[in-house]
């Protein structure tokens, strides 16, 4: 291993992780005040810089100049550690992520693995002993039940988030997410084959079982990321706070944080396996391959997309935030293991049939 | 990159002893996870990333939920309030030193230990990525047994959800 | 009387959810949009815009004393209003007027005069308790300070805030 790659890598991770996405995650919580404002005929967070921009900076300042208050009677080493067990995951999934096709003849994805989507649903399925420990250290009963309803949930949608991705798979035959992106710039992203071999007979057919596999995939990743019509972990009304009612400072806002990079992530995932990543739409811009080198400009226009998409699903998520109400505990389940359980294991299968008769 | 093998193997080490060692079942749970984690970056490091990367996903995402989820529920105090066995610690503890130094010696002396394994196949090149070795392989050479865990794994199903399904009765 | 609530069959694309959360998403959007464009306006930006010129007649402010055409002080300490206070808010110190004074048939006025401002509720019955129409409710709402000290309003602030007041007693002009 020569001394390039590794500063490449610092580099990426560097500017990727902790200039982009956490400003990001910051920004998406400044996003989520202000149109939850809006939509509740609201004004929001406006006094801070123009309009109200440099809110999180004010409330970074505000968590880290908080009491930390660590109660008396929690486990302590597991107390501590859980915060950081949320976050990390989080931002690590990142690594596989292609943010842009590439810039001064560097691939702009930190790690290019060939086991993209596998990789991020691994580790971001270990995020769950964050929210467990939490629930578990504080050793109390909110919290506790925040943990156990976090962890049953985080199961039972794993499973259909996982297989909602194998109709993908089977249609790009590709676990390289670099490859995957490469393939929906030449050939249509997943839900709009409107140029390449996408715009066929073919194409339209298959984005019925992506269309689907898109539906699932977006709830569980709701569910996965603890996001409002499935926020039963810390449901306010039954549970105070949920697994972090125990927590406070930077702690908590270690939580809330994570929460965000999660929901950044996921929507970085969603981007790139069915709305084409940072391609532009009708094969503009593409480069020749997956590792040619493409002028520069087009490298910032690639990032600069991928961003954009990234930014309109996050958008999306608040909207829904704020437009429905909280499930029931066992309509979620229902939903889960009922529902989309059998809707992903049939839409594998359709996928299946569609491209053996295609082909 | 030696350093990161012996980084890695000892916090398999360390997850492993923490496991036998900690008397609270969560933390010995977590210590498996941690050996878990690092099992399976030993495994990436091998270039086996789908085995790696399933080991987290499977191992340490779900099946130790599972494990963690029912200990928490239980909330077993039995083992942290039992004296330390120290007879036993005694004689467990010389087995396995036995056990070692029998490894040891035979891996020393024969030649299983002395030889390296073949190397692998051509690693570059479209569709040469292990997910698709290990996919074309499963469905070509070993598709029999595949289909037979498979309903192995059916009939398990099946009778859990029978014998659940009792129990509410 | 229990009351059988009658749940709604279902048509199966309700059943969906999917038309549920678009119409729901077109309700919240809405108002995302009417707000963001600025067609609708339900917020007041305070400290840029205020609502002063809006203010009701009858609105109760801080507390004041006022003096009459003039420049005779016309609160006469009778102490009414520190009795009927109900939070106490307020404490008067009478004092003699000296003979040589040209008010001097007044006989007393307030030597110290404080409202602490803490504790005053805006009820409005010193107001309407004084016989003198000495002490008025202002308009001023915004009453701050930096210390508790700083929240009393003591005679010179309160004659400050009040001003001059022309009309109604006319029982020690001698010129009526």
């Amino acid at each position: 291993m020569d001394w390039h790659i590794i500063i490449a890598a610092s580099v990426k991770i560097v500017v990727f992780v902790f200039l982009v996405t956490l400003p990001l995650v910051a920004m998406s919580v400044w996003a989520e005040r202000r149109v939850s404002a809006a939509i509740q005929d609201r004004v929001g967070p406006n006094r801070v810089g123009p309009a109200g921009l440099l809110q999180a900076v004010a409330d970074g300042i505000k968590f880290l100049l908080k009491e930390d208050f660590t109660p008396d009677h929690v486990r302590k080493g597991y107390f501590w550690l859980a915060p950081a067990l949320v976050m990390v995951p989080a931002l690590m999934t990142s690594a596989v992520l292609p943010f842009g096709s590439s810039l001064f003849g560097e691939k702009m994805v930190i790690a290019d693995l060939d086991v993209g989507p596998l990789f991020v649903f691994a580790v971001a399925s270990l995020s769950v002993y964050g929210i467990v420990l939490a629930g578990w250290a504080s050793n109390s009963k909110y919290p506790f039940l925040g943990g156990v309803r976090s962890t049953s949930q985080m199961i039972s949608y794993e499973i259909s988030l996982g297989l909602s991705v194998v109709p993908l798979i089977m249609i790009y035959g590709e676990l390289n997410l670099s490859s995957i992106v490469q393939y929906q710039a030449e050939n249509g992203w997943a839900l709009l084959p409107l140029w390449g071999e996408g715009l066929s007979v073919k194409g339209f057919l298959l984005t019925i079982p992506v269309l689907i596999s898109f539906i699932v995939f977006m709830t569980s990743m709701f569910a996965e990321t603890n996001r409002l019509p499935f926020d039963l972990p810390e449901c306010e009304t039954e549970l105070v706070a949920g697994y972090h009612t125990e927590y406070s400072s930077m702690k908590f806002a270690l939580f809330f944080l994570g929460e965000y990079a999660a929901m950044i992530i996921g929507s970085g995932l969603a981007v790139t396996l069915f709305l084409g990543g940072w391609s532009l739409p009708f094969g503009w811009l593409t480069p020749e391959s997956a590792d040619a080198a493409v002028p520069w400009w087009h490298g910032l226009i690639h990032i600069g997309t991928f961003f954009a998409k990234v930014i309109a699903l996050i958008l999306f998520f608040i909207v829904i935030r704020w437009t429905l109400p909280r499930f029931r505990y066992d309509q979620l389940m229902r939903l889960g293991w009922v529902f989309f359980f059998e809707i992903a294991l049939f839409n594998v299968v359709l996928t299946a049939l569609l491209m053996w008769w295609l082909a | 990159m030696t350093f990161l093998f012996y980084i890695f193997a000892a916090l398999a080490l360390v997850g492993g002893i923490g496991v036998v060692v900690n008397r609270n079942p969560v933390s010995a749970a977590f210590a498996m996870i941690v050996s878990f984690l690092g099992l399976a970056a030993l495994f990436i490091q091998l270039d086996a990333y789908l085995v790696g990367v399933l080991q987290i996903l499977v191992y340490a995402g779900a099946i130790m939920v599972l494990f963690i989820f029912i200990i928490m529920l239980l909330d077993v105090r039995v083992e942290e309030n039992r004296r330390f066995p120290f007879f036993g610690a005694l004689c467990t503890g010389g087995v396995a030193a036995a056990f070692a130094a029998l490894l040891l010696v035979v891996l020393n002396r024969s030649e299983v230990g002395a030889a390296t394994l073949p190397a692998l196949a051509a690693t570059e090149g479209p569709g040469s990525s292990d997910v698709h070795r290990i996919g074309e392989l499963l469905f070509s050479q070993y598709w029999f047994p595949i289909q037979v865990v498979g309903i192995l794994l059916l009939v398990a199903t099946i009778g859990v959800v029978v014998l659940s399904k009792k129990e509410l009765k | 009387m229990a009351i059988v609530v009658k749940r709604p069959k279902l048509k199966w694309w309700e059943q969906l959810y999917i038309p549920g959360i678009i119409s729901g998403m077109r309700v919240t959007l809405g108002h995302f949009f009417k707000i963001v464009s600025g067609r609708k306006k339900v917020t007041m930006q305070y400290p840029e815009e205020k609502w002063d010129e809006s203010l009701p007649e009858h609105y109760r402010g801080a507390p004041a004393l006022v003096k009459d055409e003039q420049d005779r002080e016309r609160c006469v300490a009778c102490q009414l209003c520190e009795f009927i206070c109900p939070p106490r808010a307020i404490t008067i110190k009478p004092e003699e007027i000296p003979s040589d004074d040209k008010w001097a048939k007044v006989e007393k006025r307030p030597k110290a005069f404080d409202i602490d401002m803490i504790r005053c509720i805006y009820c409005g019955l010193c107001e309407e308790v004084c016989p003198e129409q000495a002490i008025y409710l202002r308009k001023d709402y915004a009453i701050t300070g930096t210390s508790r000290a700083e929240m009393v309003h003591d005679k010179k602030k309160l004659y400050e805030i009040g001003g001059v007041r022309v009309g109604l007693v006319n029982k020690w002009n001698e010129l009526k």
